[in-house]
C-alpha cells in the first residue's frame, strides 16, 4: 500500500491532501492508498489575517479552525509534533514516539519565528506573527499619542514580504485620521539597498513612503536593541531612536528538519528544485511553502500554487505513469494583494520568468484581499480556487 | 563556508558560495560571514545573480568594510570583501 504523510496541516499540506483525493480517490476507496496529515495541534490558522488584528478589527478566534474541518474525510489527521524523520526507515517519528512509514513524504512544516535571536526583542519590538502580538501592538498604537516609529525587518527570509511596507502604509493612514501623523515620525528600514526584494515592487513602493512622508533607510540590518535609550542598532552602524518599535522577527525553518540531515543548520531551508519541488535530490521527498529554500515569498499564496505541482507528481509516481497536464512543473506563480493604505490596494503576481507589474492601487484591489482573506475557508483548502 | 580560495592577488579566509542563490541571497550570506567573521577576515563571495556586483558592493561601503577585488568568472562573479570592524 501506498501511504503518503504529509507533514503541516497549513495551506499547503491542507491543499496538497485534498488534491490527492481528488487524484487518487478510487485507488483510497479499495485501500491501496493512505493520505495521513501530521500536525502539531490539529488547528488551522489563517496567518494573513494576523496584520488586521493589529489594524482592522480583526478577531484571532477568527483565523482559525480545526483541521478536520478542512479534509476530506478519507484523509487520516494525525496530530502530535514531529521529532524526526528516519529517512532509512521511511518512517516519521513523533515526540511521542508514535511513527508514521511513508512511501511519500511532503514536507508542508512552514517556518517559525525566532524573536530570541535578537536580545531585548521580546520587551522591546512589537510585531504581528502571532495573533497575541498583533493584539499587543495594536494596543501599543491605541496608546501611541505621537512619536517615533520605526517599522523595520530584523532577519530574511520572513514571511509575506509585503507585510512589513502594508503595515507601515496601514499606520501612516491610521495616524492620519487620528489627527497624530504631525506629531509623528515614521522610518522604514530594509536589509537591502531598496524598499522590496523584487525590483518593481521596490519601484511602485517607494515613491508611496516618499508621498506618506517614511523615511527610508535601506542595508539596515538589526543588529541589536538598546533598550535604556530606545535605539535599534544596525550592522552597518546606523543607530535610530524609537518610541514604538515594530520588527519582523527573524525567521527559520523547523528544527526537526535540520536535526533530521534533511535541511542545513542555522536557517533549516529545505534545498528544493525548483521545478519539481523534490527535495535535495531525493525521488520520493517534497516540500512547499515555507519550508523550502526557494527564492519566492514565503508566503501561503506560494504553497497555494505550488501544492497541485506535488499532488499530480505524486499521484503519478502511484500510479506508475509520468506527471501530466499543466501542474507538470512548478514555475514560480505566486500572486498576492498589497495593502497601501486609505482603502487602496494593488497586486502582485509573478513568475520565475516575470517579475510583477503592480497595477496602479485601487479600491478594487483592497477589497479582493478582504474578499478573499473572508473566503478563504471555503476556497483555497478545498482546492476549488 | 569553505576555509580558503586564491585569487590571483588575496588569499580569501572565508568562501561563500552563493551561485544558485537570488537577490538578496548572496549579500544575506556575506552578511552572515561578516557577523561570525573576525576583523581582518578576507570572504570571497560566489554569485550568479547579476545584482550582486552593483548591491554587495554598496552595502560594503556603507556597512564600513573594504572591496578588495569584483572579478568575472564562468558564469558568476567573485566579490572580495575585507571585514574591517
Amino acid at each position: 500500500m501506498d501511504r503518503i504523510v504529509i507533514l503541516g496541516g497549513g495551506v499547503g499540506g491542507t491543499l496538497t491532501a485534498n488534491l490527492l483525493v481528488k487524484k487518487l480517490r478510487a485507488r483510497i476507496d479499495h485501500g491501496e492508498v493512505e493520505i495521513v496529515v501530521v500536525d502539531a495541534t490539529g488547528q488551522h490558522v489563517y496567518q494573513p489575517g494576523f496584520m488586521y488584528i493589529a489594524m482592522g478589527g480583526e478577531r484571532a478566534a477568527d483565523l482559525s479552525r480545526p483541521e478536520r474541518s478542512l479534509l476530506d474525510k478519507r484523509v487520516t489527521l494525525v496530530v502530535g509534533e514531529i521529532a524526526r524523520v528516519d529517512e532509512a526507515r521511511q518512517t516519521v517519528v513523533l515526540t511521542d514516539d508514535r511513527e508514521l512509514a511513508y512511501t511519500q513524504l511532503v514536507v508542508a512544516s512552514g517556518s517559525r519565528i525566532v524573536p530570541e535571536a535578537i536580545e531585548h526583542f521580546d520587551t522591546e519590538a512589537h510585531h504581528f506573527y502571532t495573533a497575541d502580538a498583533a493584539a499587543k501592538l495594536r494596543t501599543a498604537l491605541d496608546a501611541f499619542t505621537g512619536g517615533r516609529i520605526v517599522i523595520g525587518i530584523a532577519g530574511m527570509p520572513y514571511k509575506c514580504p509585503p507585510a512589513p511596507l502594508e503595515v507601515a502604509f496601514l499606520i501612516e493612514a491610521e495616524l492620519r485620521d487620528r489627527k497624530l501623523r504631525d506629531r509623528t515620525e515614521m522610518h522604514f528600514c530594509s536589509p537591502i539597498g531598496r524598499a522590496f526584494t523584487i525590483e518593481s515592487v521596490s519601484e511602485m513602493a517607494t515613491p508611496i513612503l516618499e508621498t506618506k512622508g517614511i523615511e527610508l533607510h535601506t542595508f539596515f540590518n538589526v543588529e541589536a536593541i538598546d533598550p535604556a535609550r530606545k535605539l535599534v542598532l544596525s550592522l552597518e552602524g546606523e543607530e535610530l531612536p524609537y518610541d514604538l518599535l515594530i520588527l519582523v522577527p527573524p525567521h527559520k525553518g523547523q528544527q526537526f528538519l535540520m536535526d533530521s540531515g534533511l535541511a542545513p543548520a542555522p536557517g533549516g531551508w529545505l534545498p528544493t528544485d525548483r521545478h519539481t519541488l523534490l527535495v535535495g535530490g531525493r525521488t520520493n521527498v517534497y516540500a512547499l511553502g515555507d519550508a523550502t529554500d526557494l527564492p519566492l515569498s514565503k508566503a501561503g499564496s506560494t504553497a497555494h500554487f505550488e501544492a497541485p505541482v506535488v499532488a499530480e507528481r505524486i499521484s503519478a509516481a502511484v500510479e506508475g505513469r509520468a506527471p501530466q497536464g499543466k501542474h507538470v512543473d512548478y514555475k514560480g506563480k505566486v500572486m498576492c494583494f498589497f495593502e497601501i493604505g486609505d482603502g487602496k490596494g494593488t497586486l502582485l503576481q509573478f513568475d520565475y520568468d516575470h517579475p510583477p507589474k503592480p497595477p496602479k492601487p485601487n479600491q478594487l484591489w483592497h477589497l479582493g484581499k478582504i474578499v478573499f482573506n473572508k473566503t478563504y475557508w471555503h476556497t483555497v483548502p478545498k482546492g476549488r480556487v | 563556508m569553505t576555509d580558503t580560495a586564491t585569487t590571483e592577488t588575496v588569499v580569501a579566509t572565508h568562501t561563500v558560495d552563493a551561485r544558485g542563490s537570488f537577490c538578496p541571497g548572496p549579500l544575506m550570506e556575506l552578511i552572515r560571514a561578516i557577523r561570525e567573521g573576525q576583523v581582518g577576515d578576507i570572504i570571497a563571495v560566489y554569485s550568479s545573480d547579476k545584482g550582486s556586483k552593483t548591491d554587495i558592493p554598496k552595502w560594503v561601503e556603507k556597512a564600513g568594510h573594504r572591496l578588495v577585488a569584483l572579478d568575472a568568472r564562468d558564469g558568476y562573479d567573485e566579490i572580495i570583501v575585507e571585514k574591517l570592524r
